[in-house]
C-alpha cells in the first residue's frame, strides 16, 4: 500500500502562503484612502475595462488586486450578497464590517480547503455619515482581516509605496491633494502616471444614495494637472 | 447567510431574479383566487411625452373594494437615475414589483459595470409580468407604465404593459389604471406633440383632475390635508420630483381657470 508522504501542516501553510503571495506581487498596487469628504479608491490599471475597482452597495466600494478573475467573481459575490441582503431587510442594514467578515470567510475556506488558496488581496471601503465615521477594511489570501481608518495601500511593492505614501499622507486633505499624492507613490520617483494608467473612483458623502463615482478622462486630468 | 457561489454553469451573471430563483427566494403569490374587494388597488397614473423627456404623475389613493384604504400612496417611483415606473392594480404585488425592478436595474448595472439600455429595462417589465400571469388571473394585476430618457436616442420614450407582459410603446402619452380612460381623453384633447416639461405638468394635474372627478377610485386634489399628487419630471438631468409646494400653486392655478371658466 502506497503511503502519502507526510508533510507537516507549517510546510503546507507556508507553501499556500508563499504561492498566493508570488501571485499578487506580481501585479500592480492600489491605494485606498481617506479624504476630507469620502474616500478615494485609485489603482494602477492600463486596461480601460477590466476594473479593479468596483461598487458594491449603496456606501461601499471594491478594490482588488492580484488574478482579475478571482478578484472580480469576490466583487459580484459581494455585489450579490449585499443586493440579497438589503432586500431581505433593509438598505441601511448593509454595512462594511459584516461584507468584511464574509470575504474572510471565504478566503479562509479557499486557503484551508481548496485546491490552492486565491491569489488576490482585496479592501472594500464604507463611508459614514460624517468625517472620520469611515472605514477601510483590507483583507488577505488567507482571510485575515485589518480595519483602518486612515490608508491601506494593496498589492504590488506594497511595502514601497506604502513608505512613499506615508511621507506626505495627512488626514483631512481634499480630494486633488490625496489624489495627487496616492498616484505619486504608486508612480514612484522615476515614473510620471497619465490619467490612462490610472482607474480612479471616489466615495463621495455628496453624492447621493450611491455615493460611488467614477473619476474618468477630462476630470481625471484636471485632478493631475493641479499637481 | 454567506457569500453566494455558484459553478459557473449555474451562475446567474447579472440577473438579480435569476439569483432569488436559484436561491429559492422568488417572492411567489401562488394560491386561491383573492376578492377583489379585500386587497388594496392603486389607480390612475399618467405619463407624457414632452420636448426634452417625459413627465409622469400619479394620484394618491387606494382603494378596497368600495371603501378608501389609503390617502397618501405613491404610485410613481424612480427606477433608476434616468427612468420613472408608475404602477396601477393589486397594490402589494405592484410595490414588490417595483422594488425587484429598481433592484434588477442597478443590480445589472453593478455586476456588468454599465447601465442596462432603455429597451432592456422596459422588457425587464415587461418578463417580470409575464411571470406574474398566474397571480394577475388570481386577482392580483399590475399594470405599470415604464417612461425614460433614452440617452441614445436623446429623447424621452413611454412604454404600456398589460397583465400578460404586453409591452407597447406609446409616442405622446400613456395612462393606466380605473381612471385612466377619463385622464386619456383629456390628455389627447390637450396633447399637442410639442409640449413643454411645464407644460407637461400641468396637463398631468388637470389629467387627474378629471379622472378624480369621473372615477370614485381616483383621488382629486386634497387642499385640506395638502395632498397633491406625485409628478416626476425625467430628462437628460435625471429623475426630478416636483415639490408639493410647486403643485400646491398650480392646482389653484386649474381650479381658479375652471372656476373662471363656469362665472
Amino acid at each position: 500500500m502506497n503511503m502519502p508522504m507526510y508533510v507537516s501542516p507549517e510546510q503546507v501553510m507556508k507553501d499556500r502562503a508563499d504561492y498566493a503571495r508570488k501571485g499578487i506581487t506580481r501585479g500592480r498596487a492600489a491605494i485606498v484612502s481617506v479624504f476630507s469628504d469620502g474616500v478615494l479608491l485609485c489603482a494602477e490599471n492600463p486596461s480601460n475595462t477590466l476594473r479593479k475597482i468596483g461598487e458594491i452597495y449603496d456606501r461601499i466600494g471594491f478594490i482588488g488586486v492580484g488574478k482579475y478573475n478571482e478578484f472580480d467573481q469576490l466583487r459580484v459575490a459581494g455585489v450579490r450578497h449585499a443586493d440579497l441582503k438589503g432586500y431581505s431587510f433593509s438598505r441601511e442594514d448593509v454595512d462594511a464590517r459584516w461584507l468584511a467578515n464574509q470575504y474572510a470567510q471565504t478566503l479562509g475556506q479557499y486557503f484551508t480547503h481548496e485546491m490552492k488558496p486565491l491569489e488576490v488581496e482585496i479592501a472594500i471601503a464604507e463611508i459614514g455619515e460624517e468625517p472620520g465615521s469611515d472605514q477601510i477594511f483590507h483583507l488577505l489570501y488567507d482571510g485575515t482581516v485589518m480595519d483602518t481608518e486612515t490608508f491601506v495601500v494593496i498589492g504590488g511593492e506594497t511595502e514601497t509605496v506604502k513608505t512613499r505614501l506615508e511621507e506626505s499622507w495627512k488626514s483631512n486633505q481634499p480630494l486633488t491633494v490625496v489624489l495627487n499624492q496616492a498616484v505619486n507613490a504608486l508612480a514612484g520617483p522615476d515614473r510620471t502616471l497619465k490619467a490612462d494608467d490610472l482607474e480612479v473612483a471616489v466615495l463621495g458623502r455628496g453624492n447621493g444614495r450611491r455615493a460611488f463615482h467614477r473619476i474618468e478622462n477630462e476630470t481625471l486630468d484636471e485632478h493631475l494637472s493641479e499637481n | 447567510m454567506t457569500l453566494p457561489r455558484f459553478s459557473p454553469d449555474s451562475d446567474p451573471g447579472p440577473d438579480f431574479l435569476g439569483l432569488l430563483q436559484r436561491l429559492d427566494r422568488s417572492p411567489s403569490w401562488d394560491g386561491v383566487p383573492v376578492d377583489a374587494n379585500q386587497i388594496t388597488h392603486g389607480t390612475t397614473v399618467v405619463a407624457i411625452q414632452t420636448l426634452d423627456g417625459v413627465v409622469m404623475s400619479g394620484d394618491r389613493r387606494a382603494t378596497s373594494g368600495h371603501l378608501i384604504s389609503h390617502r397618501t400612496i405613491e404610485k410613481v417611483f424612480p427606477a433608476d437615475q434616468h427612468s420613472g415606473v408608475a404602477i396601477a392594480g393589486a397594490a402589494g404585488p405592484a410595490m414588490e414589483m417595483v422594488r425587484l425592478f429598481q433592484l434588477q436595474i442597478e443590480h445589472y448595472e453593478k455586476v456588468e459595470g454599465r447601465p442596462l439600455s432603455l429597451d432592456g429595462k422596459a422588457n425587464q417589465l415587461s418578463q417580470m409580468l409575464r411571470s406574474n400571469l398566474p397571480a394577475a388571473l388570481q386577482g392580483l394585476g399590475v399594470v405599470p407604465i415604464f417612461a425614460g430618457f433614452d440617452e441614445k436616442l436623446q429623447k424621452g420614450r413611454l412604454f404600456e404593459f398589460d397583465i400578460t407582459g404586453g409591452r407597447y410603446e406609446e409616442k405622446d402619452f400613456a395612462a393606466s389604471g380605473s381612471g385612466s380612460l377619463h385622464a386619456s381623453t383629456v390628455l389627447k384633447l390637450r396633447h399637442n406633440g410639442k409640449l413643454s416639461t411645464d407644460e407637461a405638468i400641468d396637463l398631468s394635474i388637470e389629467a387627474l383632475f378629471h379622472a378624480a372627478d369621473e372615477d370614485s377610485a381616483t383621488g382629486g386634489p386634497d387642499p385640506i390635508r395638502g395632498i397633491y399628487p406625485v409628478v416626476a419630471v425625467i430628462n437628460s438631468s435625471g429623475f426630478t420630483r416636483i415639490e408639493d409646494s410647486e403643485l400646491a400653486t398650480r392646482t389653484n392655478t386649474l381650479v381658479e381657470k375652471v372656476t373662471g371658466e363656469r362665472s
